[in-house]
C-alpha cells in the first residue's frame, strides 16, 4: 500500500469521549482505553476495516479540549489536524467523537473543528450514558444546524459503528467542506482577515485554509513558535502581537474570544436540541458522595489498595505451585533424555530455572493487571487522584500528575509517556523524575522472592500474611520517596508554581469484564513475550559467564568464583558489599538492567548450579533459604539482607527501557543521567544506612 | 431578587450556585477554563469538596470540574440562587 496514496481519518474529540474505543471499532484494533481523561497521548494509525480499496487510514488522537493546545499530547492531536505533521498528511476527514452525556462542554471543539476546512462527521457517543441520566437530544436538529452528518453511537456496545463507517464512506464520496457556524466579533474577523492575508503573502499558508490558520495563530499563545514558522518567525511574530494589541484597543481579550463566542452560540443551540426530561441522580453521583467523603473516602481507598494486596498474595499460591512443578517435570524430562555435560546444564541450569524462575510470578502479575484494568475502568482512578491532589499540591506536583504516577504501577515506560498530557514543562519534568520510584510490576518479582524466600509466612491482625506488609512497605516506600523527592526539587533545582486548571471528573461506569480480560490477557502475553525472550537470552548469557571458563576438576562453588561473571563480581565487589551484597547479588544487579525480573532468574542460574533435584528446578525460595553463609554457617538470605535488596530495588532506576523513555521525552541527557545518578546514589544511602544501622543493632 | 455581592469561588457553599463574573489568571490559565466552559457569565455550582477541603467539585454546562484551591481563589462569582 502506497503511503502518498492513502487517505487519513483523523478521529479528534475531548479527553475521554471514547475515540480509542470508537478506533478500535473502525480498523478492529486494540488500542488502549480507560476511563480517565488521557489515556492515549501518541497518535495511533490503522486502516479503516470494510473498506473496498483498503487504502484509508485511521489515525487515533490524543484527546483535546480545543485546538490551542496546551500541552505536548494536545500538541500532537493539533499538529495532525492542521496538517502540520510531519508524518502524516492533512486529513481528508475528521471524526469528531462527542460525549452526548456532556454534550455542551464537547460541541466547543466541533465548532473549531468545523472552521478547519475539512468534512467532518460527528460520532454522537455515549447514548447510552446520555439516556442514563434522563437527557434527549434532537439528532436531526444537531445535524442541520452543524450542517454535518451526525451518528449516534455506544462505542462500548458497538451500537452504530456500522451506521458510522457508513456515514464516513459516503461521506467522503462527496466530501463538502463544512461552514464554520460560530461568528466570531467583527474586529476579531478583521484581525483574521490581515494576518490571513500576511500569511499568504508569505507562502506560510494556502489560500482555503489561510482563515483558519490565522486565527489559531492569534488564540494559541506561542503559536509564532512553531517550527513550521522557524524562516519566517520574527516578522510574523510582530503581526500576530499587533493583531492582539488591536483587539485589546477594541476591548477584547485574545484568548478569550473563541470561547465566548463558541459558547454563545452553543448555548443557544442546546436550548433547542437538548430536552433534559428529568434531572436523575445517578448512581455515580450517589457513590461519589461516599467514595470522596471526608473519612470514608480514605478509609475506603486504603482498604481497596490492601485487599488487592492481600488477594494477590493469597489466592496466587495454588497456581504458583502448579507453574513449579510444570517447570520440575521438565527439568525431570530433561535431565533423564539428555546425557549429563554442558547441553544438559545449559537446559537447566540455565533456561529452567531461569525462565522457570520467573514464570512462577505469571498469576500474580495477571491479578495485577486484573485489579489495575478495573481501577482504569471504572472510573475510580480519577477519585483517588482528588482524595490525593492536596498532599501531590503541596510537593509541586502538577494535579495531572496523579495519572502518570498511577500508570507507573504497571511500568514506567507509559508512566512517564503520560507526563505529556502536563500543560507545563516544569511540572512535567518533577513528575518524570519522580514516575520511576512507583513499584512497577517488573519489580513485583523481586520482592516477591525475597520476601517469599525469607519472611516469616505468618498472618498478621487475622488475615494479612507477613510478606505482604513487607510487600506493601516497599511498595508504600517507593511512593514516600517519590513525595519526598518531589518536596525536594520542588524547593531547589525545579522551583516554580505549579497551575493546574481544571481536571474533568469522568463518570463511573461498570467495569466490562471483556475489557479486563483483555488487558489482563494481553499484559500477562507481554510477560511470557519477556520471559521467553528477554529473560531466556540474559539467563543462557548469564549460564555461559557463571559456567566458563570451565574448570572441571574445580569444586562447583570454585568454578562460579573464577567464571567470567565471578571476576567480574568480585571487582564490584568493594562497592557493594557495605550494604550487605556478595558479587552474587551484585552480579544478578548488573544484568537486571536490562529489566527488573532478570534479577530473579540470574539469581535462579547462579544459585541454580549446585541444584542436587531437579524437581525443584523453578523452586528459587527454597535454593535462598538453604544457602548458607560461609563464614558463619547461618542462612545467608536474612531478612535484613534481603530487605536489603528489596530497598535498593525500590529506589534505584534499574532498567534501560526507562532510561531511554526518559531521554525521549526529556529531550536531554543531563537530565536522564542526573535521574540515574540521584536514584542509584539514593538507593546505595538508604541500603547503607539499613544495613550497617540493622548489624549494629545486631539483626543480621 | 438576585444579590449582587461577589466573592470568590472557593467561598461557594457545598450545593450552592453562582455565576462567573471575572478571572484574575494568566491568559494561558484563563483560556484553558473558557475552553473547559468556564466562561464569564456560566453557572457554576459546587457539588462536593475533596476529603482535605481542595481540589472543590464544581459542576458547569454539565460537567464535572475539579481545581485547585489556587485556582478557586482567583475566579470571581456572584451568588444567585440557592
Ligand atoms: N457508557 C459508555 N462508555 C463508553 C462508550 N464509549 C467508550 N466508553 C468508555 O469510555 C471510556 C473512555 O474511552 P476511550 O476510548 O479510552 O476514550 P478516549 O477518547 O480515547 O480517551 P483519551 O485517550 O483519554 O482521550 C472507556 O472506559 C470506555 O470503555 C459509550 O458509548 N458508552
Ligand atoms: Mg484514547
Amino acid at each position: 500500500m502506497n503511503e502518498t496514496n492513502s487517505l487519513y481519518i483523523a478521529i479528534a474529540g475531548n479527553p475521554n469521549s471514547g475515540k480509542s474505543t470508537l478506533f478500535n471499532e473502525l480498523t478492529g484494533l486494540r488500542q488502549k482505553v480507560a476511563n480517565y481523561p488521557g489515556k492515549t497521548v501518541e497518535k495511533h494509525v490503522g486502516v479503516l476495516q470494510d473498506d473496498p480499496d483498503g487504502n484509508i487510514r485511521v489515525i487515533d488522537l490524543p484527546g483535546t479540549y480545543s485546538l490551542n493546545p496546551h500541552s505536548p499530547d494536545e500538541e500532537i492531536a493539533h499538529d495532525v489536524l492542521m496538517g502540520w505533521s510531519d508524518d502524516t498528511p492533512r486529513p481528508g476527514l475528521i471524526v469528531a467523537v462527542v460525549d452526548a452525556s456532556n454534550l455542551e462542554r464537547n460541541l466547543f471543539l466541533v465548532t473549531q473543528l468545523l472552521s478547519l476546512g475539512i468534512p467532518v462527521v460527528v460520532a454522537l457517543n455515549m447514548m447510552d450514558a446520555c439516556r442514563a441520566s434522563g437527557i434527549e437530544i434532537d439528532v436531526v436538529k444537531l445535524e442541520q444546524r452543524l450542517g454535518v452528518p451526525v451518528v449516534p453511537t455506544v462505542g462500548s456496545r458497538r451500537e452504530g459503528t456500522a451506521e458510522l463507517k457508513a456515514r464516513i464512506l459516503s461521506t467522503l464520496k462527496q466530501p463538502s467542506v463544512p461552514r464554520s457556524v460560530v461568528q466570531i466579533p467583527d474586529a476579531a474577523a478583521r484581525e483574521v482577515d490581515r494576518l490571513a492575508a500576511h500569511l499568504q503573502a508569505h507562502e506560510l499558508a494556502a489560500a482555503e485554509s489561510a482563515h483558519g490558520e490565522a486565527l489559531r495563530a492569534i488564540c494559541t499563545e506561542n503559536s509564532f513558535s512553531h517550527p513550521r514558522f522557524a524562516a519566517a518567525r520574527d516578522p510574523l511574530k510582530t503581526t500576530i502581537l499587533a493583531a492582539r494589541d488591536s483587539l485589546a484597543q477594541a476591548g477584547f481579550a485574545w484568548y478569550a474570544i473563541e470561547a465566548e463566542a463558541g459558547y454563545q452560540w452553543i448555548e443557544t443551540l442546546m436550548a433547542e436540541v437538548r430536552n433534559v426530561r428529568e434531572a436523575r441522580l445517578t448512581f455515580g453521583e450517589r457513590a461519589d458522595y461516599w467514595l470522596t467523603h471526608r473519612i470514608v473516602g480514605p478509609a475506603f481507598l486504603g482498604l481497596i489498595v490492601l485487599m488487592i494486596f492481600v488477594s494477590i498474595f493469597a489466592l496466587a499460591k495454588p497456581p504458583m505451585d502448579w507453574i513449579k512443578h510444570l517447570f520440575g517435570y521438565l527439568a525431570v524430562l530433561v535431565v533423564n533424555t539428555i546425557p549429563a555435560g554442558p547441553l544438559q546444564s545449559l537446559l537447566t541450569d540455565g533456561v529452567i530455572t531461569g525462565v522457570g524462575g520467573i514464570m512462577v510470578f505469571l498469576p500474580q502479575i495477571m491479578m495485577l493487571f486484573f485489579f489495575i484494568a478495573i481501577l482504569e475502568d471504572s472510573g475510580y482512578t480519577a477519585r483517588a487522584a482528588l482524595i490525593m491532589d492536596r498532599i501531590m499540591g503541596r510537593v509541586g506536583l502538577h494535579g495531572r500528575a496523579f495519572i502518570p504516577l498511577f500508570s507507573s504501577f504497571a511500568c514506567a515506560v507509559p508512566g512517564v509517556m503520560a507526563t505529556r498530557m502536563i500543560d507545563n514543562a516544569r511540572d512535567r519534568l518533577l513528575t518524570i523524575f519522580v514516575a520511576p520510584f512507583m513499584c512497577c510490576s517488573a519489580r513485583w518479582p523481586v520482592y516477591l522472592l525475597l520476601a517469599g524466600a525469607v519472611i516469616p509466612n505468618t498472618i498478621v491482625l487475622g488475615f494479612i500474611p507477613l510478606p505482604a506488609i513487607v510487600l506493601v512497605s516497599m511498595i508504600l516506600l517507593g511512593i514516600v520517596a517519590a513525595v519526598a523527592t518531589a518536596a525536594l526539587f520542588n524547593k531547589t533545582i525545579l522551583k516554580g508554581v505549579t497551575s493546574t486548571p481544571a481536571m474533568e471528573l469522568p463518570r463511573y461506569r461498570r467495569p466490562r469484564l471483556r475489557m479486563v480480560l483483555q488487558t489482563m490477557w494481553e499484559r500477562s502475553l507481554l510477560f511470557v513475550k519477556k520471559a521467553g525472550t528477554v529473560i531466556l537470552a540474559m539467563s543462557i548469557i548469564m549460564w555461559a559467564l557463571t559456567n566458563y571458563p570451565h574448570r572441571p576438576d574445580a569444586a562447583p562453588d570454585q568454578q562460579i568464583k573464577q567464571s567470567f561473571a565471578g571476576t567480574v563480581g568480585r571487582v564490584i565487589e568493594p562497592v557493594i558489599s557495605p550494604i550487605g551484597f556478595d558479587w552474587r547479588i551484585g552480579v544478578s544487579i548488573l544484568s537486571s538492567f536490562v529489566a527488573r525480573e532478570v534479577f530473579v532468574s540470574s539469581m535462579a542460574t547462579i544459585y541454580g548450579t549446585n541444584m542436587s533435584d531437579p524437581h525443584r528446578a523453578a523452586d528459587l525460595q527454597a535454593h535462598l533459604r538453604s544457602e548458607l553463609d560461609p563464614e558463619t554457617g547461618l542462612p545467608f538470605f536474612t531478612p535484613l539482607r534481603a530487605l536489603s535488596i528489596m530497598i535498593f530495588y525500590v529506589l534505584s532506576m534499574q532498567c534501560v527501557s526507562t532510561i531511554a523513555v526518559v531521554r525521549r521525552e526529556t529531550n536531554s541527557w543531563k537530565w536522564t543521567l542526573f535521574q540515574l545518578g540521584y536514584m542509584t546514589g539514593l538507593a546505595w544511602i538508604a541500603c547503607f544506612v539499613l544495613w550497617q544501622g540493622g548489624r549494629l543493632l545486631g539483626w543480621s | 431578587m438576585e444579590t449582587s455581592k461577589t466573592t470568590s469561588l472557593d467561598h461557594l457553599g457545598v450545593g450552592r450556585s453562582a455565576r462567573i463574573v471575572q478571572m484574575d489568571l494568566r491568559p494561558m490559565e484563563a483560556q484553558r477554563l473558557m475552553e473547559m466552559g468556564l466562561t464569564v457569565g456560566t453557572r457554576v455550582t459546587l457539588v462536593r469538596r475533596a476529603p482535605l477541603r481542595y481540589p472543590i467539585i464544581i459542576q458547569a454546562r454539565g460537567s464535572h470540574l475539579t481545581l485547585r484551591k489556587a485556582v478557586a481563589r482567583s475566579i470571581r462569582i456572584q451568588l444567585t440562587g440557592p
